[in-house]
């Protein structure tokens, strides 16, 4: 593919003919903020946050869309760019809650973050503010449409990586809203709760329930692993807290990018149940009692050996699981082979 | 799988058997869904109405257990009308001519009969696989829970050699696994006939390899029992003792009372879990296990890509990591098994898994690896049998239906059929403890046709018993069109909703699965 | 040593401990704001109080004695309602500025708020307006944002001759200013740094920092100063792994902490380290290092210690 030749704040740098300003702008490490641009996801171009200078043309224009053009002379911080993208977040949080000292999405919120960036401290132009009821009726998501700036991520999201179309834009003008068909709610809709929606948004508008409630973005650790449920073997980030699991968040997932079902980005509360086993326990007149590990260690070694003994290794044996790691699934086959010493072992593959 | 999972979405053509893909494997669902909306035609088999019929071009509500018909109906079409690839019949397979004359048989007529799917929707079905330059099939449990389980997939196998449709992108035969570890604990050897990676128990220098490995004199060479042969044995009194890991056959396996009656049998029954499981009850020791976010390990999902699980927090009270239980057992029992972490004993599996050889913790940690991946510096295979299949040529195995052991007759007049819910998962021991799952979705329901509701005088949301030859169960039904007149559908997540005391555990002669897919039923009213 | 019950578990602590101390060894949290251990306690804030069984009013943790026998419950429903209230009466005269404030993320004000569920207030009246004090190179003052726990205060009494701050005015006018209530800049304030070590919510910054970084986005690496024999603490400040400012850790007892030290570790660890200031006349005016840190005197102190060793 051709190469394109453009200046971006008085660096050069050529990009595959096709790329946008903001691609080329990466390239060189040059940040330009941005709200509705996803690189997953079809480019609307409407929050206009990214706009730059481009050298002959008559407007500011959004370069998460525009095209690089050969010889282009671009300025992505020049006074001009600095005061449209200060009028935007004016604009922005005339309509939003000042609502960061509880908010689930403080410090993981790019409003705040580009408010801080260009110093805006709040919205000055007057007017009508959003006053929605906060929509809080699933154990999953909670939707505060006043927070919304309606980039349209998630309705993007659920309709071209989750195919289900749940959300879209409703009403017009001021009165513009992302709402489910007929404005009912989440739950009350189509919606299966994936919550990729929620991975895409940029401010506190859609949050994980129990996650927001639980943690400041900031006290979270973030632990990559692979999901306990079904065969897909999606990547995820835990989100760990005082030694508990409070969450879980997308990552950049090798089979399923941030894409998440129900049960892996709201099913971790089973961890931290209080039905867990946390002691061994021994059958005493038909009653399980708990005991200490090295009790429940040698009583399992003993009657195992005797029965061993008594009836022959072929007397034993055991069930595998399909919920168990590779390791420990090795090491039971080792155990039923090498020391019960039979090849009694299987396990639900066919359930 | 033969493919990647992301190999999905670049197909033309998806050909979904049994598999209810946007509840049981919603992330693969995606793909299937942004291939359509790349053009790509969609045809599901399935019984059901379900989300993912509903997005197909083709819906074929084919008669429970009568894949074989349908699939080899549509290799007839395809060798009738010319559509096969010869080129790929004749350089990479055998025995095409035993399948032809089998197949032959089988008119789209013929098996419209059988099926009940219309003679001239099998003929567009064959004629669109057969045509598209990338064809894909999917399937899971529908296929496979049968007693004829492994002739479904034989079928769907000749299919695609028929038409050449394996051993390249966006191809293959893709059974979807229903389990996060279920391909990894076939591939550990956690199966009555093989060691690692397939090694056979019967070969001598297998045996001979791990007994070295291992530090024992010698390995067992007979095959042991399979689980639905265990639980007999068990009843027997041929089974003593058992060690049961992570596994809650009581409620997953068919005929539940004829497990919780073998289980109670035993003389000494180990369980380890995370929750007390209605398995765990019966236990005479039962261990805490850790769950997985409180240890390290490795999960090999359906596309055979081993992926790093990773501890974020302490196991919680007393509990142990299972790989640190077992040890313990075992030196309780006098073998040294001793181990610091699960990264040393992955090193032990890859000296002695040829397909696991190049695979370590190091590696991981930059991202999955696919096996077979036999060399550190190998990059994994994402799709099999390019160029040449595992055992040389692609043998066609031809196959008859036979129709499913337990047919619906005048006392129980209605075909169960069993699967998952998009909410819940498995036996419900996790899904229904979170705070959120169970709150959203708490009661199993059993949907049932209009017409038999009609029959039977049915109230939507009325609770009504439902009993199989082996047990019955209360449930509330939900009157939907979702399943055809003549078959009723629920899931096995819930433990008030016992279905598999009720299913039928009859088996595949090959793979032992059981037939959960069809049992005869009928519903009786609550007075 | 006494024994008490506090939410049900038993704990021994040592005759003279506090409720708040024993909770501790429990590890059973109590929101503090006007407590610090190193400070004399004035239980003014009234956010620690505790329900302890038999006792008319609720009683504030950090001040009252653990009593032997004593029954204590730490989140009971008056309690909780209590710490609500107070919350709401701080929020009250407030800036709901968490956008763009500096302590965003490292403010006890919003942690409580946040964990008591507090997202606004009912009580309705009038805010301060103070202007905002940052007529100095140092410290940014924004008494608005003061909830008056007065720990600053205390940290600056602890220094011999400092005291330079304390309450002035009364009732709902009251703030907490130098001597004649004048800007820092024009008042005995050497620019320590302790009472913005010491400051619980955004009344008090380092200027040095406005605007460089939101606190989650800072790792805070512990150093010692090694300019005199105190060897006082503080924290070099990295943002993406760039040393963007330092600032002292709370004093201790025989580490005084004091403004040259934090100048010297800027010029030791950042790239750029802003200018150093001298107040003369009155006035701040940029300096040369070798001034601001008194170099000379320094390099004639060690020329003061050389021993004549001589050649034989």
């Amino acid at each position: 593919m051709a190469e394109v030749n453009l200046i971006i704040n008085d660096q050069k740098v050529a990009v595959p003919e096709g790329s946008t300003i903001l691609e080329a702008a990466q390239k060189l490490n040059i940040f330009i903020p941005t709200l509705c641009y996803d690189p997953e996801l079809s480019r609307p171009a409407s929050c206009r946050i990214c706009v730059v200078e481009v050298k002959g043309s008559k407007n500011l224009v959004p370069s998460c869309a525009a095209l690089v053009r050969e010889g282009m002379v671009v300025y992505t911080d020049s006074p001009p760019v600095i005061e449209a993208r200060k009028t935007i977040l004016d604009l922005l949080l005339s309509n939003h809650p000042e609502d960061c000292l509880t908010c689930g999405r403080n410090g993981d919120c790019r409003l705040q973050d580009y408010a801080y960036l260009y110093g805006v401290r709040r919205g000055t132009f007057g007017g009508e503010k959003h006053s929605y009821a906060l929509e809080d009726d699933n154990p999953f998501i909670v939707r505060d449409m006043n927070k919304c700036i309606l980039c349209g991520k998630c309705v993007r999201m659920c309709a071209e990586v989750q195919g289900k179309n749940v959300v879209d834009f409703a009403y017009r003008g001021f009165h513009t809203k992302i709402a489910p068909a007929m404005d009912t709610t989440l739950s009350q809709s189509d919606c299966v709760f994936c919550g990729n929606c929620v991975a895409v948004c940029p401010v506190g508008a859609l949050q994980e329930k129990g996650l927001r409630k639980s943690a400041r973005t900031w006290e979270v650790k973030k632990v990559r692993t692979t999901c306990p449920y079904c065969g897909t073997g999606c990547n995820f980030d835990l989100n760990v807290k005082d030694g508990k699991v409070v969450g879980v968040t997308s990552c950049a997932g090798e089979v399923n990018g941030r894409a998440l079902c129900v049960k892996g980005r709201f099913g971790y509360g089973f961890i931290h149940h209080p039905d867990r086993l946390t002691r061994p326990l021994i059958k005493k007149d038909g009653v399980l009692k708990e005991a200490s590990w090295e009790e429940a260690i040698n009583l399992v070694a003993a009657r195992m050996g005797a029965i061993k003994e008594k009836y022959g290794p072929d007397a034993l044996s055991v069930l595998a699981s399909a919920r168990c790691t590779n390791e420990e699934n090795y090491l039971l086959s080792k155990l039923t082979r090498a020391v019960f010493g039979t090849n009694n072992i299987d396990h639900c593959a066919r359930l | 799988m033969t493919n990647p999972i992301s190999d999905i979405a670049g197909a033309d053509f998806i050909l979904a058997i049994g598999t209810n893909t946007t509840e049981s494997h919603p992330i693969i669902s995606l793909q299937v869904k942004k291939a359509v909306r790349n053009g790509a035609t969609l045809v599901v088999v399935d019984p059901r109405k379900t989300e993912i019929a509903g997005l197909a071009h083709y819906h074929l509500p084919i008669k429970s257990g009568s894949d074989i018909a349908l699939l080899n109906s549509l290799a007839h079409v395809i060798i009738a009308e010319e559509l096969w690839n010869k080129e790929f019949v004749a350089s990479r397979t055998e025995d095409f001519d035993a399948f032809k004359e089998t197949v032959a048989r089988y008119t789209p007529e013929y098996a419209e009969k059988i099926t009940s799917v219309a003679a001239q929707t099998i003929r567009e079905v064959a004629r669109g696989y057969a045509g598209a330059k990338n064809a894909t099939i999917l399937y899971t449990m529908g296929v496979t829970q049968h007693i004829c389980g492994t002739h479904n997939v034989f079928a769907i196998a000749n299919l695609a050699m028929l038409c050449g449709q394996v051993g390249k992108p966006h191809s293959g035969v893709n059974p979807l696994r229903g389990q996060n570890n279920v391909q990894g604990a076939c591939d550990m050897g956690a199966l009555p006939n093989v060691l690692t990676g397939y090694q056979s128990v019967a070969a001598d220098e297998v045996r001979a390899k791990f007994a070295a490995a291992w530090g024992v004199k010698e390995l067992p060479a007979r095959p042991g029992l399979t689980v639905g042969e265990m639980m007999e044995a068990a009843e027997h009194g041929k089974v003593k003792g058992m060690y049961i890991m992570g596994e809650n056959p009581v409620l997953s396996d068919p005929d539940a009372g004829h497990v919780v009656r073998a289980l109670e049998k035993l003389e000494f029954l180990v369980v380890q879990d995370i929750f007390l499981t209605e398995t765990a009850r019966l236990a005479d020791v039962v261990l805490p296990a850790a769950s997985f976010a409180e240890k390290d390990g490795t999960f090999t999902n359906t596309e055979r890509r081993v992926q790093r699980v990773r501890k974020a927090v302490e196991p919680v009270g007393e509990a142990r990591a299972d790989w640190e239980i077992i040890c313990a057992v075992a030196r309780a029992m006098g073998y040294p098994m001793n181990y610091s972490t699960p990264a040393e004993i992955m090193a032990e599996i890859a000296r002695l898994t040829p397909s696991y050889g190049g695979i370590s913790y190091e590696r991981l940690e930059k991202g999955g690896l696919v096996w077979p991946c036999p060399v550190l510096d190998h990059p994994g295979t994402p799709v099999l049998h390019v160029g040449k299949f595992a055992r040389g040529l692609g043998k066609f195995h031809p196959v008859e239906y036979v129709p499913p052991a337990e047919q619906p007759d005048e006392q129980f007049p209605l075909v169960l059929s069993t699967g998952r819910r998009h909410f819940h998962y498995h036996t419900g021991t996790m899904t229904l403890r979170t705070g959120a799952l169970e709150v959203y979705y708490p009661e199993e329901y059993l949907e049932v046709n209009p017409a038999d509701a009609c029959v039977l005088n049915l109230e939507n949301w009325e609770k009504v018993r439902v009993v199989s030859r082996r047990g019955e169960v209360e449930v509330r039904v939900c009157i939907t069109d979702r399943v055809p007149a003549g078959l009723v559908f629920t899931s096995f997540h819930f433990p008030e909703v016992a279905i598999n005391k009720l299913t039928n555990p009859v088996r595949d002669a090959i793979a032992k699965i059981p037939e959960l897919k069809v049992c005869a039923v009928r519903i009786e009213k609550i007075a | 040593m006494s024994q008490l019950v506090i939410n049900g578990q038993t704990v021994e602590v040592p005759e003279g401990s506090t409720i708040l101390q024993a909770a501790e060894r429990l590890g059973i949290f109590i929101p503090t704001f006007c407590h610090d251990p190193g400070l004399p306690g004035v239980a003014s804030c009234r956010i620690c109080v505790v329900e302890v069984k038999g006792a008319k009013n609720l009683t504030p943790a950090c001040m009252t004695a653990a009593r032997d026998g004593m029954v204590v419950e730490t989140e009971s429903p008056a309690v909780i309602a209590a710490r609500r209230t107070i919350l709401e009466l701080i929020l009250a005269n407030h800036p709901q500025d968490c956008l763009t404030c500096e302590k965003n993320g490292d403010c006890r004000l919003q942690d409580y708020a946040f964990y008591y569920g507090v997202k606004s207030s009912r009580f309705e009246g009038e805010r301060h307006t103070y202007p905002i004090d940052d007529a100095n190179p140092y410290i940014v003052r924004d008494m608005n944002k003061c909830i008056l726990c007065g720990k600053c205060i205390r940290t600056c009494a602890q220094v011999e001759g400092r005291a330079v701050l304390d309450y002035a005015y009364r009732g709902f006018r009251t703030k907490i200013a130098p001597a004649m209530d004048t800007p820092l800049g024009e008042s005995d304030c050497v620019f320590c740094g302790r009472c913005v070590t010491v400051c619980p919510v955004g009344a008090l910054t380092f200027k040095s920092l406005a605007g460089k970084g939101r606190s989650w986005e800072i790792k805070k690496v512990p150093v010692k100063c090694p300019f005199c024999e105190a060897g006082c603490d503080f924290h070099l400040n990295l943002k993406n792994g760039r040393v963007i400012g330092v600032t002292p850790q709370p004093p201790k007892p025989g580490r005084p902490l004091c403004l040259k030290g934090r100048l010297a570790l800027e010029l030791l660890y950042m790239d750029e380290p802003p200018p150093p200031y001298r107040k003369e006349n009155g006035k701040f005016v940029a300096t040369g290092w070798a001034e601001a840190l008194d170099l000379e005197k320094l390099l004639a102190k060690i020329s003061q210690g050389r021993v004549d060793v001589g050649r034989s």
